[in-house]
């Protein structure tokens, strides 16, 4: 390894008075060189974010702070440093890559000017040449168009590219490192491969160090060099890639990597004969904008959902997959009738569930049920646990005494405790949120689960928890579930069967085994080879019961 | 215990417990009006135009003899009783326009909000004005036009409110289950959009105090109910030669007006969701 870039040394950082714990990040010693990508991982609530933004300076003081230890960038300890040099290391020498791109770059400025800045605060340079830098910037992070691209705004370009326009703006200054924090987890998986390509070919190019934040453990075995996990702000485990990832020592470390879904799918079950629900040349058509007073005709159309066609067996699990604004989240919502489609049949049980009106669809509503993906916004904030779980068996016609038994025969089904029963959603975490979410779901004994993204809020960890509860509570109840899914590794661990969906349309569909070993649309297969930490897996015996 | 925690987020801010206070007060007086003046206020009590302190008025007397202490207790009963009628009738309007648009969406919204504009569109106050010249000034005509003028930022409040939490997660669950509108509505939505209803109509109360005494200021108010508006317009003739006539009506509507909306604020600052997180 060449020199020293960073060095991290004994590192506290305080939390306000009656957070949850004392100190964000603890201990913490860690050290960068040139041309290294090291990856922080960690869950939610470990610290790595904070870390970051420690090495920027830019914590939200005066309530969170570093309390002791340095960081040395390069001979200079950035805890102690001027805020002017510390102004002019930012963007020159350290620069950082955000979550979200949308929302890091400023909305009513161009591109180019927005290139620009990092050039006119830092060094002296005619506006011709900063302009002349600018696209040969954008032209190196690959952006078609560069010259016309100065001057689109960022809404004018997609996430992958407003991300790349990000790097771009990271890269301006040829820093000697680049902070990257969860630079992929806004972005569709097949972006965030060319991303993660472009942020490795950009490395090599400029030798830079990278400070890589994620929670992905297929990113980090796509892009890592070293690997620090943290726990609850402190490093548990220090590594080489091969080492971490292969031969994880720390408990916690084996704990994470055992519940990363494996990419490799379950083993086939016999499929039923009996048919739980058929969908039939479904449609939804969002109409734009209408006049004044809502006359006329809409003015701008988009086909979300076109003519899809679902099978549905009793007992299976059928897992739709796809980007973002493919149409999935939107085609559950019409099968359940939350929203109303543009023609098209949903069978169930010998009945047309799309022709029937509100009222004719109450009795039949106890048989579809739904687990919604945030579970944070999914529970009412003002009604107590137990009334959640019970409010669908009331409304259904049950009395409340049987209501709550039921009630509380699900929450020990879904694992939760006796006493939450009076307890309001805000005292619950994220994973016991989405167990309460559920326990409401079957609470109606439902024949049909549609699940939206149940898991994708839910760290890691959490979300084997989860899907192994969905794969418990199927068996248990014979419930035949459609689960969508953006992640592929998810899908692989709960379905039987698979339809990936592309701008409103199913483009195939297949056992789950099947899809994977021989896909037959090419985007099933730009997907597939698009998921991150391949070469991972093919190294790694695949661990017994993950 | 709920409550408890409320008075504590409360009494944080010293303003809002002295507008309490102040608002306690004036309450008060406005309840006990009848027992330390038994008498009409509208009677004639004693000399004429005598200063505060003298003849036996505490705050003097006007140009007929009418005592100006005794009209302020009676006016606050007047001035406290229009507020809270008036407020209470436009947050009732206001909720069902609002939550019905805000709901039901699409052309339910697009009528009930065109109806609420068009209320929007005239000056209120020119407006309340029209109205009770129209129905003749009295107390019904008065609470009337105050509503009339009032309702339309409460539906807007509440449409918003209600689009805003018709497509969170937890609504659309309650249609899986199958649940009635009415219900979604009611249990569901109305208790997560209470706290800032309860701000707005605190603050409206104040709105509706000022119209009041801006009517009766005009000789708009109802001739045979005493009020700080009316004191103000009996005695602004007589302004450089009996100040006391106007002064006293007049800091009674500024400190109520100012206890409200001290009280207003507090509220907002209690039901704040987002304040009570950062603590």
């Amino acid at each position: 390894m060449s020199t020293k870039l960073l060095s991290i040394r004994d590192l506290h950082i305080v939390l306000p008075s009656g957070a949850e714990r004392e100190f964000a990040v603890e201990e913490l010693n860690l050290d960068l060189a040139k041309g290294e990508t090291l990856c922080i991982v960690g869950e939610s609530g470990s610290g790595k974010s904070l870390t970051a933004r420690a090495i920027m300076g830019l914590l939200p003081a005066p309530h969170v702070r570093v309390e002791k230890g340095e960081i040395n960038f390069d001979g200079e300890d950035i805890v102690k440093i001027s805020y002017d040099r510390l102004r002019e290391i930012r963007g020159s020498e350290i620069s950082m890559i955000f979550q979200e791109p949308m929302t890091a770059l400023n909305p009513v400025m161009t591109i180019g000017k927005q290139i620009d800045e990092v050039f006119r605060f830092h060094v002296n340079m005619s506006s011709k040449e900063r302009v002349q830098r600018s696209i040969k910037l954008l032209e190196d992070v690959h952006l078609p168009d560069p010259e016309k691209l100065i001057s689109a705004y960022p809404h004018e370009l997609s996430g992958g590219q407003r991300q790349r326009a990000m790097i771009a703006m990271a890269l301006a200054l040829d820093p000697k490192i680049i902070i990257a924090d969860e630079p992929t987890t806004a972005l569709d998986v097949t972006t965030q491969a060319q991303i993660l390509k472009l942020i490795k070919e950009m490395q090599l190019a400029y030798n830079t160090g990278v400070l890589f934040i994620t929670h992905d453990f297929g990113v980090v075995a796509d892009i890592a060099d070293r690997v620090v996990v943290m726990q609850e702000g402190r490093i548990v485990e220090t590594g080489t890639v091969k080492q971490v990832l292969n031969a994880p020592k720390h408990p916690y470390t084996q704990g994470l990597i055992a519940a990363v879904p494996r990419l490799k799918p379950r083993a086939a079950r016999a499929r039923s004969d009996e048919t739980a629900l058929e969908v039939r040349g479904l449609n939804k058509i969002f109409g734009g904008g209408r006049g004044l007073f809502g006359f006329g005709v809409p003015s701008r159309k988009v086909v979300a959902v076109k003519d899809v066609e679902l099978d549905l067996r009793r007992g299976e699990t059928l897992g739709v997959v796809g980007e973002s604004g493919s149409g999935k989240s939107t085609l559950a919502r019409c099968i359940i009738r939350l929203l109303e489609n543009d023609g098209g049949k949903i069978m169930l049980e010998g009945v047309d569930l799309n022709r029937l009106d509100r009222a004719g669809m109450r009795p039949w509503r106890a048989k579809i049920q739904m687990v919604f993906q945030d579970p944070f916004a999914s529970l009412n904030p003002r009604i107590k646990v137990g009334d959640i779980i019970a409010q669908g068996p009331v409304t259904q016609g049950v009395s409340k005494d049987l209501a709550v038994e039921r009630a509380r025969e699900l929450m020990s089904i879904v694992g939760l405790d006796e006493r939450a029963f009076n307890r309001y959603p805000h005292e619950f975490s994220g994973g016991q949120r989405q167990r309460i979410g559920i326990a409401r779901a079957l609470a109606l004994n439902p024949e049909i689960l549609i699940a939206d993204e149940p898991v994708s809020a839910l760290d890691v960890s959490i979300q084997a928890q989860i899907l192994s509860l969905l794969d418990k509570i199927r068996d248990q109840m014979n419930l035949s579930m459609i689960f969508i899914t953006h992640d592929l590794r998810v899908a692989a661990q709960v379905c039987d069967r698979l339809a990936v969906m592309r701008y409103g349309e199913i483009v195939e569909t297949g056992a789950t085994a099947e899809v994977f070993a021989a896909p037959q649309h090419s985007y099933t297969k730009e997907l597939l080879a698009a998921v991150p930490g391949q070469g991972w897996e093919q190294e790694t015996p695949i661990s017994p019961a993950a | 215990m709920i409550m408890a925690d409320f008075w504590e987020r409360y009494s944080r801010s010293r303003s809002a417990v002295l507008g309490l206070a102040i608002l306690g007060l004036v309450i008060f007086m406005a309840a006990i009006a009848n027992l330390i003046f038994p008498d009409d206020p509208f009677r004639l009590a004693g000399q004429p135009m005598s200063l505060p302190g003298t003849n036996g008025f505490l705050l003097g007397s006007d140009t007929l003899g009418r005592d100006v202490a005794a009209g302020i207790a009676h006016g606050a009963k007047t001035s406290i009783m229009i507020g809270l009628v008036a407020t209470l009738a436009s947050v009732f309007i206001g909720l069902i326009f609002g939550a019905f648009a805000g709901y039901y969406g699409g052309r339910t919204d697009d009528l009930l909000m065109r109806i609420t504009e068009i209320f929007q569109t005239i000056p209120s106050f020119i407006f309340a004005i029209l109205l009770v010249a129209i129905m003749k000034p009295s107390i019904e005509s008065i609470v009337i036009a105050i509503t009339v003028v009032s309702w339309p930022g409460v539906a807007r409040l509440v449409r918003g409110e209600f689009l805003s939490l018709k497509n969170r997660e937890f609504v659309q669950a309650c249609h899986t289950l199958g649940m009635s509108d009415s219900r979604i509505m009611l249990r569901e939505m109305l208790p997560n959009c209470l706290s800032p209803i309860i701000v707005i109509g605190s603050l409206m109360v104040a709105t509706a105090i000022l119209i009041e005494s801006g009517l009766a200021f005009l000789g708009l108010g109802d001739p045979n109910i005493m009020s700080w508006g009316f004191q103000i317009g009996a005695g602004r003739t007589m302004l450089r030669s009996a100040w006391w006539i106007c002064t006293f009506p007049g800091i009674a509507i500024l400190v109520t007006v100012l206890s409200i909306n001290l009280v207003g604020e507090g509220l907002n600052d209690a039901l704040n969701p987002r304040l009570r997180e950062r603590n």
